[in-house]
């Protein structure tokens, strides 16, 4: 083959495609050689099997990845969930049936989590739960404030939008670090209160404070990205509805309420049950930052798995993978609802 | 250079059946033009021949040999597409040299067929451009470069002209028509364009919901079209249609009563009508002449459009719609009474299937 | 000047300031200190001594205490600016300090011990910049190995994922057979299955095949990433089918039609799908800190981790490390954001 098809261009001859151009041209050049040599018993490939035998080819690394790697956990993950003992591999292990459902739920008082047998699992349930109702309406009032922000005539508006972005992109135990340094007893924090008069502080080691740190903490690190789509949606609504609505007299409260609203919802359910997804989920920065405590004032779910499955000795593999399938359970019926609000939404797009 | 033969062939997508039961021949060198309504199947065709498609039943030969099972890349042919299809990534010569480096040609062959191919469409001089940076017209000739480099048994083109104006689409297909007589291949042209099925075509394929209506020289079509559909289809502005029952035949004429009741008589004849047969009145606007006395029908004026050197009259007649064309120039205004001359026309008679009857007298 | 002013401050209306213009403006600054400032904190201290940071109220930049060589004395003293009873001040070296008091010398004049009240003195500062902070790890611990293994990982799940994902999306994009509807629904469905919800039987799977205690391990789940799948093919629909016949017209195999027609045409997609997907590796925390439970293997974001749960945290590496950490990622930032800010905007996905 010769060498003139090298990757460069996209569609149209568009300059500003040219960071991007030169990144992917990198990124392929060295795949682009081997990709010449496996040209020859390709051919012989597609000679015996046909458009059919190619298309299975080309599927198949990433159908087999998926399938080992997600598909067949998912399923091994049911037999986990119904076995018991403490080895790894499910030939040792004895089939327990709901048993070990039974122990998570064993409760002599379900209003009190101390009462259960695996208190862990129902603290770190009772953490997620009020996790999650916090984090999503705070940080989704947030969004949506920076976005109306974001959506006036505003000078270097990329700009703006580009420093609330910025955390998103950093890693959680980076986030995590950060943020256990500024609230540290010499911390940034303390330093910044002292001139009103509060005494430095351990703020971390304070039960409270700590789950609202872990909230705080993981609005600001993710917020950027929902105001990201917050602000697509404000700028899809029209111009002119709103000079039409100031032509009328309306006033500005008044024209949030029945038009910036009204028109913004589809976006805003998306956004609502992503952010519901993530939170449910939390973990990463919040266990950099807290590991769990003080005592297990920010156990979430996810450390609960994780403890409980890789941690704790004996491991408990069984029981860590019937938790996971209640969260997954948790988590179907919010992608489910996702998935109903987006197809509402396409329906009135096509109205 | 070859010949092309299909047999029998079919196209089903699923349930949905695009093409049935075509036959065709096509000679060695011969500049063959499909034409047809939308979705006709004239694309799907052409992928067929091409290889594009699967046939899902019947034959198809290129010179001599069974090709359904060949694939697209060994059956020789070329193809120019509507939307040319260059690789937008690619300069001009790397998409000439595309299709001959994937046959494992030697580099000097390769630089001197694009040199050829460059010299003759008039390319050279942008051979390092991207498709992005030509004109429409451009890319077109660098489209039929990329087919000629590759000296294909047979050119396939669809509808290669639709994306150029006016001015430039009537140059092109002269350039076409000369490419044709200059390397004498054979060309399968799919158009929607009368006039250039007309000027380019030794024989026109007329389809209809994948069937082959006709397949003639231009003139067999126009003078003597298969049946009511060919015939409206073939010529611009459509042929005029009266249709009626037969009252009277003989071998001097055929006198037809209109649906409104009054009567014509036309000075052809044919042995197939009888009294009471449902028939079809065809006549181009072309060949209407205005009428003076008591000849011809009685018709209202509804619009004129003066275009100089004619004159398009729109009329009503027999309840029903009239298109004339006039030579000259004529004072009328809508409203006015005319009346429309048949009888040295050249009249065709449809019956009620709407096929060709056979007719003699007053033809040309 | 006014003009970059009249800009800058440029508002809806136009006459005089409305009360939504001032909260418009305080929530931005105040965003521009609450999003950059704790990382710009950071990166401050991180030049810093561990003496600087176990200092409080601390300081913004990185000081350090002047220190002199005196004559007579084998270890250089702290310089420090001390008040005289006769209300002069005077630089001097501190030798010792004993309660309250400091015997001090001054370092033109080194036999006399001079006592001072230590309220009366203060230290000579200068800024430095601890560098030592950055050079250590990385020379000393296993710094260098975490971040070649964070490279490692980065790039080779970056590449993988841009070949399976695209090969996957150029077939299911472009060709019809049967079972892509379902193919396609499997992958859209497992776009819900988090990591976290399949933990344990994953680690047995990479157990038996292996790959526990490898690279590898952390690299292969992630690749076969199903947003890839979807940004990849949404973008390969926009490809006309006529270039492929094009092609196939041409003489050219699937196989070229691939690498030469679509990736090609792909390569704005797959420079998203590129930034993406370094970013998310890059960042992964979870699974490699499962997978990875020996030292030479850890990615930095597991070193990191494991460094600043030890019971003596020796912040001044780990806040180095940090910043360290961040780098890839600012860059990122700084370069790429407008794409991946366009990029989510349009997709919806992170
Ligand atoms: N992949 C397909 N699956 C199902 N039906 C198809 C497919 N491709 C084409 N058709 C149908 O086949 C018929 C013929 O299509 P074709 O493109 O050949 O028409 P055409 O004559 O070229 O029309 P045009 O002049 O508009 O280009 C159309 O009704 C079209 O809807
Ligand atoms: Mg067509």
């Amino acid at each position: 083959m010769a060498p003139s098809g090298s990757p460069k261009g996209s569609l149209e001859p568009k300059a500003s495609a040219s960071p991007m151009d030169r990144l992917a041209g990198l990124a392929l050049a060295p795949v682009h050689l081997i990709m010449g040599l496996a040209d020859k018993p390709l051919r012989a490939w597609q000679k015996r099997t046909g458009i059919g035998g190619m298309a299975l080819f080309f599927l198949a690394p990433n159908m087999l990845i998926f399938g080992m790697f997600v598909l067949l956990p998912i399923v091994i993950n049911i037999v986990y969930s119904l076995t018991g003992g403490t080895a790894l591999f499910l030939s040792e292990r004895s089939f327990v049936g709901l048993d070990q459902y039974r122990q998570l739920f064993n409760c002599a008082n379900y209003l009190d989590a101390m009462t259960c047998q695996e208190d862990a699992f129902w603290t770190s349930l009772d953490n997620t739960f009020w996790f999650v109702v916090l984090q999503v309406t705070l940080m989704i009032l947030a969004s949506l404030i920076t976005a109306l922000i974001l959506n006036r005539e505003l000078a270097a508006r990329s700009f703006w939008r580009a420093v609330f972005f910025f955390p998103v992109l950093l890693s959680p135990v980076v986030v995590g670090l950060i943020w256990k340094w500024i609230l540290q007893r010499q911390g940034l924090l303390n330093f910044t209160l002292l001139p009103f008069g509060f005494e430095p502080h351990t703020w971390l080691s304070d039960r409270g404070f700590a789950f609202g740190a872990a909230v705080g903490v993981s609005i600001w690190a993710h917020m950027g990205f929902y105001t990201l789509i917050l602000l697509a949606g404000l700028q899809a609504i029209p111009k002119d509805l709103y000079e039409a609505a100031q032509m009328d007299g309306t006033r500005p409260a008044r024209i949030f309420w029945r038009i910036t609203l009204p028109l913004l919802m589809p976006n805003l359910l998306v956004v609502v049950v992503l952010a519901l997804i993530k939170a449910v989920q939390v973990f990463d920065e919040v266990f950099i930052l807290t590991g769990g405590g003080p005592g297990t004032s920010t156990l979430f779910l996810t450390q609960y798995i994780y403890e409980t499955g890789f941690v704790s000795q004996p491991r408990n593999a069984g029981l860590a993978a019937a938790a996971s399938i209640l969260m997954g359970l948790v988590l179907v019926v919010l992608t489910l609802i996702q998935l109903g609000v987006g197809r509402k939404n396409e329906a009135k797009g096509k109205r | 250079m070859g010949s092309i033969t299909l047999t029998n062939i079919q196209k089903a997508y699923g349930a949905v059946h695009v093409l049935h039961d075509i036959n065709l021949s096509i000679e060695e060198g011969e500049f063959v033009v499909f034409v047809g309504p939308s979705g006709c199947g004239k694309s799907t065709l052409l992928r067929v021949i091409a290889g594009l498609e699967k046939v899902t039943g019947g034959d198809l030969f290129i010179k001599g040999e069974r090709v359904n099972d060949v694939s697209a890349a060994d059956r020789g042919l070329a193809m120019v597409f509507q939307s040319y299809a260059l690789y937008p990534h690619m300069t001009v010569r790397q998409n000439l040299a595309f299709g001959l480096e994937n046959s494992g040609m030697a580099k000097a062959e390769i630089a001197e067929r694009i040199g050829e191919a460059a010299r003759m469409l008039e390319i050279d001089s942008y051979m390092d451009r991207r498709p992005g940076q030509l004109s429409g017209g451009q890319r077109q000739r660098v489209a039929i470069g990329r087919a000629i480099v590759r000296r294909p048994t047979a050119f396939l083109l669809d509808e290669p002209l639709s994306n150029l104006d006016a001015e430039l689409r009537v140059s092109t297909r002269a350039e076409i028509a000369a490419l044709h007589a200059r390397l004498k291949s054979t060309m399968i042209y799919v158009t929607h364009d009368q006039v250039e099925a007309m000027t380019l075509a030794n024989r026109i394929v007329v389809m209809r919901a994948g069937r082959i209506e006709q397949v003639g020289t231009p003139l067999d079509l126009y003078n003597a079209p298969a049946n009511r559909f060919v015939a409206g289809f073939i010529g611009a502005p459509h042929m005029n249609f009266i249709e009626g029952e037969v009252l009277g035949a003989t071998a001097d004429g055929t006198t037809i009563r209109a649906d409104d009741g009054s009567l014509i008589a036309v000075p052809v004849a044919s042995t197939e009508v009888r009294v009471g047969d449902r028939v079809t009145l065809g006549i181009r606007p072309q060949h209407i002449a205005l009428a003076t006395g008591t000849a011809g029908i009685e018709a209202k004026v509804r619009m004129v459009e003066a275009l100089g050197s004619e004159t398009v009259i729109h009329a009503e007649t027999l309840g029903q719609k009239m298109l004339a064309i006039v030579p000259g120039q004529r004072l009328l205004t809508s409203g006015d009474t005319i009346r429309l001359g048949l009888d040295a026309a050249p009249i065709h008679l449809f019956d009620a299937a709407g096929l060709r009857l056979a007719t003699s007298g007053a033809q040309h | 000047m006014g003009n970059a002013r009249g800009f800058l401050t440029r508002r809806k209306g136009g006459k005089g300031w409305h009360w939504t213009d001032i909260v418009t403006w305080v929530w931005l600054i105040g965003g521009l200190i609450v999003m950059f400032g704790p990382a710009v904190w950071l990166t401050f201290s991180s030049f810093k001594t561990p003496a600087a940071l176990a200092e409080f109220p601390p300081s913004i930049l990185p000081y350090v205490t002047q220190q002199v060589k005196v004559d007579g004395y084998e270890k250089p003293l702290a310089l420090f600016e001390a008040k005289m009873p006769d209300g002069s001040t005077q630089v001097l070296a501190e030798v010792r300090r004993v309660g309250i008091v400091a015997q001090m010398v001054d370092p033109k004049a080194p036999g006399q011990i001079i006592r001072v009240n230590i309220a009366d003195r203060q230290p000579v500062r200068e800024i430095a910049f601890a560098t030592e902070n950055y050079t250590k790890p990385f020379t000393q611990f296993d710094f260098v190995q975490y971040l070649w293994n964070s490279v490692f990982v980065t790039v080779t799940a970056t590449l993988i994922t841009l070949i399976v994902n695209s090969m996957a999306a150029f077939a299911l994009s472009k060709y019809e057979f049967k079972g892509r509807n379902a193919a396609m629904l499997v992958i859209l469905a497992t776009l819900m299955v988090p990591l976290s919800v399949i933990l344990v039987p994953l680690y047995s799977i990479i157990s038996t095949v292996g790959l526990f205690n490898n690279l590898w391990g952390v690299i292969l789940p992630t690749v076969a990433t199903p947003t890839g799948v979807f940004i990849l093919r949404q973008y390969m629909l926009t490809i006309p089918d006529e270039l492929i016949d094009a092609a196939r017209m041409d003489k050219a195999s699937e196989w070229q039609i691939y690498w030469r027609i679509i990736l090609p045409l792909t390569a704005p997609a797959l420079a998203v799908l590129a930034i993406f997907s370094v970013v998310w590796r890059w960042n992964d925390f979870l699974w490699p800190l499962i997978v990875l439970s020996r030292r030479e293997l850890y990615t930095l974001q597991v070193g990191l981790s494991i460094y600043s749960g030890e019971l003596n945290v020796q912040w001044h590496y780990i806040l180095a490390m940090t910043v360290v950490t961040m780098i890839p990622v600012v860059l990122v930032f700084i370069f790429l954001q407008r794409f991946i800010t366009t990029g989510i905007a349009g997709s919806g996905l992170k």
